[in-house]
């Protein structure tokens, strides 16, 4: 119960001064609606398919979660606090609480590019099967923000963490992106839900084989 | 500081052979002492000895390369990072949340650590002793160099560490917080272990045995 206490105090924590500094938020936010103008300026009155536009979808989900979701450990080296975190919290506490506030951060970009694609590619975006949809964006970010955590504590003890955080992440998100893309043009196709149940098993192995091998990894990470 | 006299507390601090390279240049070796409830320890050397190095080993937020440390609470050997609970640091390398006011930080920092004891009073206790109150809603981003050195006493004493570690206590702190030093000092050798990081003569005076680390030798505890 301590632990799980201390997780939650750190979330908590961690939204609060998300709130305060806008820290990650400006950043995401900026990168969301920049790359969806781009986006929609580059395809003017074409009407892409769904497999274009799946495709599309996770590009801005994948490179708006590289420019924010590191800050998460980089803000905490680069404001001296990591010291006093070591402190305060074990190891497992520290990466579950980083992990949650990953998720929370996932999800809420998701559902921004979600609103903004359904307003701006009104006629071409159309989520036939919803649950698809909902499930895969779900366990999506999810498979985000557990490769994410792990990754960003890594680069966030190194010299140069602007370039290596994307260089790092993409050889280990490429098997969730292929997978979230072929599920969601499931989705805008109008497939079955039962279509979709291999995808759905890739995302959840992914997400267990990620989250175990980070939380034991964590501690070799976390620790000077 | 306190109106009652608190118990010693039965606290122990092994520390044998502690070794700490980093890229292959040795910082020190073969570090080994004991100390007990009401023993204190300063630890003194020139720039790069390695002081603040082995304060953060003493803290188990960094690795040493060879060697243990061991701390054992009323007779039973305590891992490290459940010794954290009992340790305090004051160190220019750890720094509180700007964003956030003093009581805050506190609060939220105490609810990390998973404390168990009323939070409000506690804080309200130490930042009087550091003569923080009146400025305890304000943003740490607002305070100076001294202030914010005198919040880190207050958030090292929350908790009533048994063992309590000062690297280069009194920087940036003027007279008045110099006295107040003093007095969590004197108070600490009478309820716990007090270790203390140095340059300064004067606060090496402060402990009953000095461990002076020197540039690529051996050491051992010189006995004052």
């Amino acid at each position: 119960m301590s632990a799980l206490s201390s997780t939650y105090a750190l979330v908590r924590k961690d939204v609060q001064s998300e709130l305060r500094t806008r820290y990650a938020l400006n950043a995401l936010l900026m990168f969301v609606v920049t790359a969806v103008a781009t986006i929609l300026f580059a395809l003017r009155s074409d009407q892409p398919t769904p497999t274009v536009l799946s495709g599309m979808y996770w590009v801005v989900i994948f490179f708006t979660a590289m420019s924010g979701l590191s800050r998460i450990f980089v803000s905490e080296e680069e404001r001296g606090t990591t010291m006093t975190l070591q402190l305060v919290a074990s190891p497992s506490v520290v990466y579950f609480g980083k992990l949650l506030f990953n998720v929370a951060l996932t999800l809420s970009l998701t559902l921004a590019v979600t609103l903004l694609y359904t307003l701006v590619f009104s006629t071409s975006f159309i989520i036939q099967t919803p649950s698809i949809f909902a499930v895969t964006v779900l366990l999506g970010s999810l498979g985000f923000a557990s490769a994410a955590t792990i990754i960003a504590a890594i680069v966030a003890k190194a010299n140069t963490r602007g370039t290596l955080y994307p260089v790092l992440s993409f050889p280990v998100l490429i098997v969730l992106l292929m997978t979230v893309m072929s599920a969601t043009t499931r989705a805008l196709d109008g497939e079955e839900f039962r279509a979709a149940m291999g995808d759905f098993q890739i995302l959840v192995g992914y997400i267990l084989a990620m989250t175990g091998g980070s939380y034991l990894l964590f501690d070799y990470v976390w620790k000077d | 500081m306190e109106s009652r006299n608190p118990p010693m507390t039965d606290v122990n601090l092994t520390v044998a052979g502690i070794a700490k390279s980093f890229n292959r240049r040795a910082i020190f070796r073969d570090i080994s002492f004991s100390l007990e409830g009401g023993d204190s320890l300063a630890i003194t050397g020139r720039n790069g000895s390695g002081k603040s190095t082995l304060v953060k080993i003493l803290c188990g937020v960094l690795t040493p390369s060879a060697g243990t440390v061991q701390y054992a609470i009323a007779g039973k050997d305590v891992p490290i990072d459940a010794a954290k609970d009992q340790l305090g640091l004051v160190s220019p390398h750890l720094q509180l949340y700007d964003e956030f006011s003093a009581l805050e930080n506190l609060e939220l920092l105490s609810r990390i650590r998973s404390n168990n004891f009323p939070i409000g009073e506690r804080a309200s206790e130490f930042l009087k002793l550091v003569g923080l109150w009146d400025r305890r809603k304000d943003m740490v981003r607002t305070y100076s160099s001294g202030m914010k050195q005198r919040l880190k006493y207050a958030f090292a004493l929350l908790h009533r560490p048994a063992v309590l570690l000062l690297d280069e206590p009194t920087s940036n702190l003027d007279a008045e917080g110099v006295e107040v030093v003093k007095r969590v000092v004197e108070a600490q050798k009478s309820t716990g272990i007090l270790v203390v990081a140095t340059n300064n003569e004067m606060e090496a005076t402060w402990c009953a045995r000095e461990l002076h680390l020197a540039d690529q030798a051996p050491i051992g505890t010189k006995l004052r």
